[in-house]
């Protein structure tokens, strides 16, 4: 066994923690603290499960054991306060502004919805292996899974100019 | 007559964006969306957003992984691989090794008639933490591409970094006064935890670095002096350096630099730390 399992997951792992933590630095650092505890516990991970599962759980371990000792500065950032900027990104430019947009509206979510929406669409794992990860039980993946999305698309409605008529007529 | 499937529950439709529903349920689950439009904007709603979050920093998965990230999968290597690099590179480490460790005995030998056994006795963990300051500014300091892990232009993430890995606040000193400027830094290991270099390098191209590490408690923290002490010199190992404990942790600067050069960088780096 090798590292050079490891090393093709980092791409990987820097996007899901870069979407996770809204943050490159901060996301870099959960990924260099993941590649070091993987590294360390590397007998734990069972030959023939999957590996990416693992390391996401490596990493969500060490995201909670963080953020229990200092809470995420963007969870207390109302809305309205960075409505603007929201609005500002999206004029800037369609495909970078809807990025930026996108990922503001996505660290408004509680950090376990966004965490649940992201392992299944970004990285495609399935329910079963995201209740893995996360260590909670299937129903409260689809539960969160749920909630993330109606707040999300309430987040990005009301923070994309009203431009969107294809989907307004419809109701 | 058939009875007709079941509504499409939440989780179903979920399942359906997702791909994870069963393939014998999801032409019932279709066939319900295209007789509600509310469920199948719904849904249209679900899949753009999941197609939008799929584009989000996707640059970072062709990007090159940044040497830091990689340093960390090579200094923790699993062990079977780091074994066989040993033996790779074992010819070439163990005579590294064995140059520095004769040239570390004969000068300690030396210093320990000069300053007293009783000095350099007592606090072994010091010892070794200069010495440990020493081969770290010979081994990186003549260093032409790769001087640092982090550089002086990202700053403030190095020193985040550094301090999250020290698990303490740290600070980088200007030595600017000195014409000395930040390089930037690196993250080492020692006997007892992370230990933390910066560099710094003048206009013609002199380096000094800056070692901080905590000081094993077991050893250090047991009188009031060694948790604090005043700026000594330490002449044994490859460069010289001065140094100091506060709080608890070391503090070496060295150098190839006269005597009293050293010691006003290293009272500048002081009384800018403290």
């Amino acid at each position: 066994m090798d590292a050079r399992l490891i090393a093709e997951q980092i791409p990987s792992l820097r996007r899901y923690a870069r979407a996770l933590t809204g943050d490159a630095w901060a996301a870099d650092d959960l990924v260099q603290d993941t590649l070091e505890r993987a590294c360390g516990k590397w007998r734990l991970w069972r030959v023939g499960s999957d590996l990416r599962a693992w390391l996401f759980t490596v990493m969500h371990n060490i995201f909670a054991s963080q953020r229990r000792r200092m809470p995420s500065p963007h969870s207390v950032v109302p809305l309205d306060d960075v409505a603007h900027e929201l609005h500002g990104a999206v004029d800037a430019g369609r495909d970078l502004g809807s990025g930026l947009d996108l990922q503001r509206c996505l660290m408004q979510l509680p950090e376990e919805q966004r965490a649940v929406l992201l392992l299944v669409t970004l990285e495609d794992l399935s329910y079963a292996e995201v209740a893995k990860v996360l260590g909670i039980p299937a129903g409260t993946v689809m539960s969160r899974l749920s909630r993330a999305r109606v707040r999300l698309h309430e987040l990005m409605d009301g923070a994309a100019p009203p431009s969107r008529p294809g989907l307004r007529r419809l109701k | 007559m058939n009875r007709p499937a079941p509504p499409p529950t939440d989780d179903e439709l979920h399942a359906l964006v997702d791909g994870q529903l069963a393939s014998d349920r999801r032409s019932e689950v279709e066939d319900a969306l295209a007789h509600d439009a509310a469920l199948a904007e719904r849904v249209a709603v679900w899949r753009s957003q999941r197609d939008a979050l799929r584009q989000l920093h996707g640059d970072l998965l062709g990007e090159a992984v940044p040497a830091h990230l990689m340093s960390a999968l090579d200094r923790n290597e699993p062990r079977q691989t780091r074994q066989g690099r040993w033996i790779r590179w074992g010819g070439m480490a163990a005579g590294v090794l064995v140059a520095f460790a004769a040239g570390w005995l004969g000068n300690a030998q030396w210093s320990m008639q000069r300053a007293g056994p009783a000095l350099l006795a007592k606090a072994p963990a010091m010892r070794e933490f200069v010495h440990d300051a020493s081969v770290a500014h010979a081994v990186y300091a003549p260093e032409k591409r790769h001087p640092v892990e982090v550089a002086a232009s990202e700053q403030q993430h190095l020193v985040q970094w550094l301090s999250k890995r020290l698990d303490k606040p740290l600070k980088v000193p200007d030595l600017a006064s000195m014409g000395y400027t930040l390089v930037g830094g690196r993250l080492l290991p020692g006997e007892s935890g992370a230990r933390a270099q910066f560099m710094f390098e003048d206009a013609a191209g002199e380096r000094v670095t800056l070692y901080i590490g905590i000081l094993d408690n077991r050893t250090a923290a047991g009188t009031a002096a060694s948790r604090e002490t005043a700026f000594r010199f330490a002449s044994e190992g490859p460069v010289p350096s001065f140094y100091w404990v506060d709080q608890g942790f070391g503090y070496a600067v060295a150098g190839k630099l006269p005597r009293d050069v050293l010691l006003k960088l290293a009272t500048l780096a002081y009384r800018d730390l403290s």
